[in-house]
């Protein structure tokens, strides 16, 4: 089937730089000349949005077949046919290719209208690079670079623009090192659906600025930032605190909802700096809601979990974590057949399959995460709130009992509960509930009312600090990586898990994450055959048993 | 191959040794004399002596921030020292200058620029990519310490070592 719609596209003959190749019909020229490895600087032209072509960057020299005056084309000596080149430079974002087309990238006029182009958009610019945010990814550096001046020829005074705008919450405007390429405007038109920027002032006093009486406050505001090539939006939030060279960039899964969006994490020395989207088209484009990117603060909480610790009347205040694990097995076996698991959806899927298995070991009288819902905004946020409800549901970790946990809980069936980086009391229970317990082992990174009531409090990761797999809402499994280190003497999830496991019923012979993925995927049929360098940076597809 | 190197035939004058020695002793009185008269000063009193006045103007001594003759810091947290600084010895953070601030205009200074002159190596890095003329190698090379605290070099410490410097660009000129 898919190989009847693939001969269907028809196929154009096209000269680049004076090689023949074959593109699809509609590929735009920007786009063939990306293929062909010939890269052509641009400003304005976004793949995902539409292509006004004003910025001029992508000026290229564009041609056409010699017809003879019946229009055949004239056949040269090579048996291609003869080019008819357009003695004006085209732009080559807002035009498909066509039979025959013959495209020049790199010819002396090319090479002169990008100088030109550059030198007209430095004309006003600040050339406050020291202090500008965008500094390290800024398009206008990169071309110039290539493509500029060594000095400015402008003698006179440069045009005035208002600096440091608050455009919206998270926003901020510095119109001086605009070049007006509108690529906000079209994202918050097209994209966003919420056409509150345009340009304002005319001639050399254009500039871009919101609607008075609206503010630049959509939750998807920050994208506007990562599209916008020069230094003009900056995020507020990250304004002024990091050069971009010294990030580190981890590509991992933003771990807020369940569409499991591809992010890049930028942090140095152990802190996160900020996070942007990273591009993936089978999930998230190359977008990021503004509530998902900046919720990564409470990693860096002073109150975060850092040790072990254990009631004072069970023994040691400052028990090591073999005598905190030891103990919490102790507590579960004697507890074995009356133990509930409250395990999380945010967990990944090597810690849900140990979670299985630790239920198993403890002979668990139910196990379930706690569901996270909020409203879905149609685009990126689902209304699950939880990143890995598809894999807790694969692995028989979600089981829809949390009713009857927390029933057990209160009638006193069930006498010991393991918390999972999750907080009971939002599960229905009580402080009063939580009393009546004899023991409660609960992991978490920062202190909630399940870890005050615990009598063995065992600090985890946050999802920035692990490796993992999860798998999202439409079933695709993704990987995370870690960006950042755990606090203190706090430890992996799964490495707590296996320790639990270890000393409830002995060795299981898992000494690293690979191991627990290599063991998951023999059990579970929809991961077999993958390992977690397997998933790649982009994830895959996996088929979810009905 | 052997290389057989010819001993020198020493003269009778040589074998005796005793006029060499009488012409180094020659030496040595009268540089005795010299120093006896005060015609030559062998021994500088450092430290109550130091070799400042004769240092080279390209001396690379410690590294300094320094203001213009206008009273604004020059530096901009661009954090280009950081990145260079082949020992890592630069640790900037960086902050906004508030909008009430006469120089607002800049936007960017450091809230705490920390050299830490145990690991600095004097090499002039820092100097050499400053885009703001605002870190200096200055002349001062005896930095000492009791304690590591002490070797650390914070802004204000810095600003106090540099002084103001005449003659330097002004890019951020309102005007321009």
């Amino acid at each position: 089937m898919s190989t009847a719609t693939a001969n269907e596209v028809q196929l154009l003959n096209v000269q680049i730089d004076g090689v023949w190749m074959q593109f699809p019909k509609g590929t735009r020229v920007i786009e063939a000349c990306r293929q062909a490895k010939k890269h052509i600087p641009h400003y304005c032209y976004h793949p995902k949005l539409s292509a006004p072509g004003n910025c001029r960057m992508c000026l290229i020299e564009l041609g056409s077949p010699k017809m003879t005056p019946d229009r055949k084309p004239i056949v040269g000596a090579d048996g291609k046919p003869e080019i008819a080149w357009i003695p004006r430079p085209q732009i080559s974002c807002a035009q498909d290719v066509s039979e025959g087309m013959g495209i020049r990238t790199d010819s002396p006029m090319v090479r002169e209208c990008r100088q030109g182009v550059m030198e007209f958009l430095l004309i006003n610019h600040p050339l406050d690079c020291p202090i500008c945010d965008q500094a390290g990814e800024c398009k206008l550096q990169e071309f110039s670079v290539e493509h500029g001046n060594a000095e400015s020829r402008f003698l006179e005074r440069k045009v005035k623009k208002p600096k440091s705008v608050e455009l919206g919450p998270r926003v901020t405007l510095d119109a001086e090192r605009c070049i007006l390429c509108t690529r906000c405007i079209r994202f918050m038109k097209e994209v966003a659906n919420d056409d509150v920027l345009g340009i304002v002032d005319r001639g050399t006093f254009n500039s871009i600025a919101c609607h008075p009486d609206r503010a630049l406050d959509h939750n998807y505001s920050l994208n506007t930032v990562d599209i916008c090539p020069v230094g003009a939006l900056t995020s507020s939030d990250f304004r002024f605190k990091m050069r971009v060279w010294f990030l580190k960039e981890t590509a991992t899964v933003d771990t807020n909802c369940g569409t499991g969006s591809n992010i890049t994490v930028g942090s140095r020395e152990n802190t996160i700096y900020r996070i942007t989207p990273r591009d993936n088209d089978a999930v998230n484009g190359p977008w990021l809601p503004d509530s998902h990117r900046l919720n990564f603060k409470y990693v860096s909480d002073e109150r975060r979990l850092a040790a072990p610790a254990i009631r004072p009347q069970l023994g040691d205040s400052a028990p090591t974590w073999q005598q905190a694990i030891n103990l919490a097995a102790e507590r579960l076996k004697k507890n074995a057949g009356r133990v509930a698991v409250l395990a999380s959806g945010r967990a990944t899927n090597e810690e849900l399959f140990l979670v299985s298995r630790l239920a198993n070991a403890v002979g668990a009288v139910g196990v379930d995460i706690l569901p996270r819902t909020g409203a879905a905004d149609g685009m990126l946020i689902a209304a699950d709130r939880n990143p890995n409800t598809t894999g807790a549901k694969l692995l028989g970790v979600a089981t829809g009992k949390l009713a009857d946990i927390a029933a057990g809980i209160r009638d006193g069936r069930i006498t010991a509960l393991l918390a999972l980086g999750e907080d009971a009391t939002k599960a229905g229970l009580t402080a009063a509930d939580l009393a009546k317990l004899d023991a409660i082992v609960a992991t978490d990174i920062l202190p909630n009312a399940t870890t005050a009531a615990a009598h063995i409090v065992l600090p985890a990761s946050a999802p920035f600090e692990k490796r993992g797999s999860m798998i999202n809402l439409k079933g695709r499994l993704q990987r995370l990586n870690k960006a950042t280190n755990v606090p203190g003497n706090a430890r992996d999830d799964w490495e707590i898990l296996r320790d639990l496991i270890l000393a409830i019923s002995g060795s299981n012979g898992l000494h690293s994450i690979e191991d627990v993925f290599k063991a998951l995927a023999a059990e579970v049929p929809a991961l077999a055959g993958l390992s977690l360098s397997k998933i790649g940076d982009l994830g895959v597809d996996i088929a979810l048993p009905k | 191959m052997a290389y057989v190197v010819q001993r020198p035939e020493l003269t009778l004058k040589e074998k005796v040794y005793l006029p060499s020695i009488l012409s180094g002793l020659k030496i040595t009185f009268g540089h005795l004399v010299k120093t006896l008269k005060g015609e030559t000063k062998v021994t500088m009193q450092y430290p109550e002596e130091k070799w400042d006045a004769s240092l080279p103007e390209h001396y690379r001594g410690a590294p300094t921030l320094v203001r213009d003759e206008r009273g604004r810091e020059r530096c901009v947290a661009c954090q280009l020292c950081e990145f260079i600084c082949p020992p890592r010895a630069i640790t900037i953070k960086p902050e906004e200058i508030p909008a009430e601030n006469q120089y607002a205009k800049v936007e960017k200074r450091p809230a705490e620029f920390d050299i830490d002159m145990i690991r600095c190596i004097y090499c002039g890095m820092c100097e050499e990519v400053c885009p703001e003329q605002a870190i200096f190698l200055r002349k001062d090379y005896a930095i000492t310490g009791i304690t590591r605290a002490e070797m650390n070099h914070d802004k204000a410490k810095l600003y106090e070592l540099g002084g103001v410097f005449q003659g330097l660009v002004h890019k951020w000129n309102p005007e321009k």
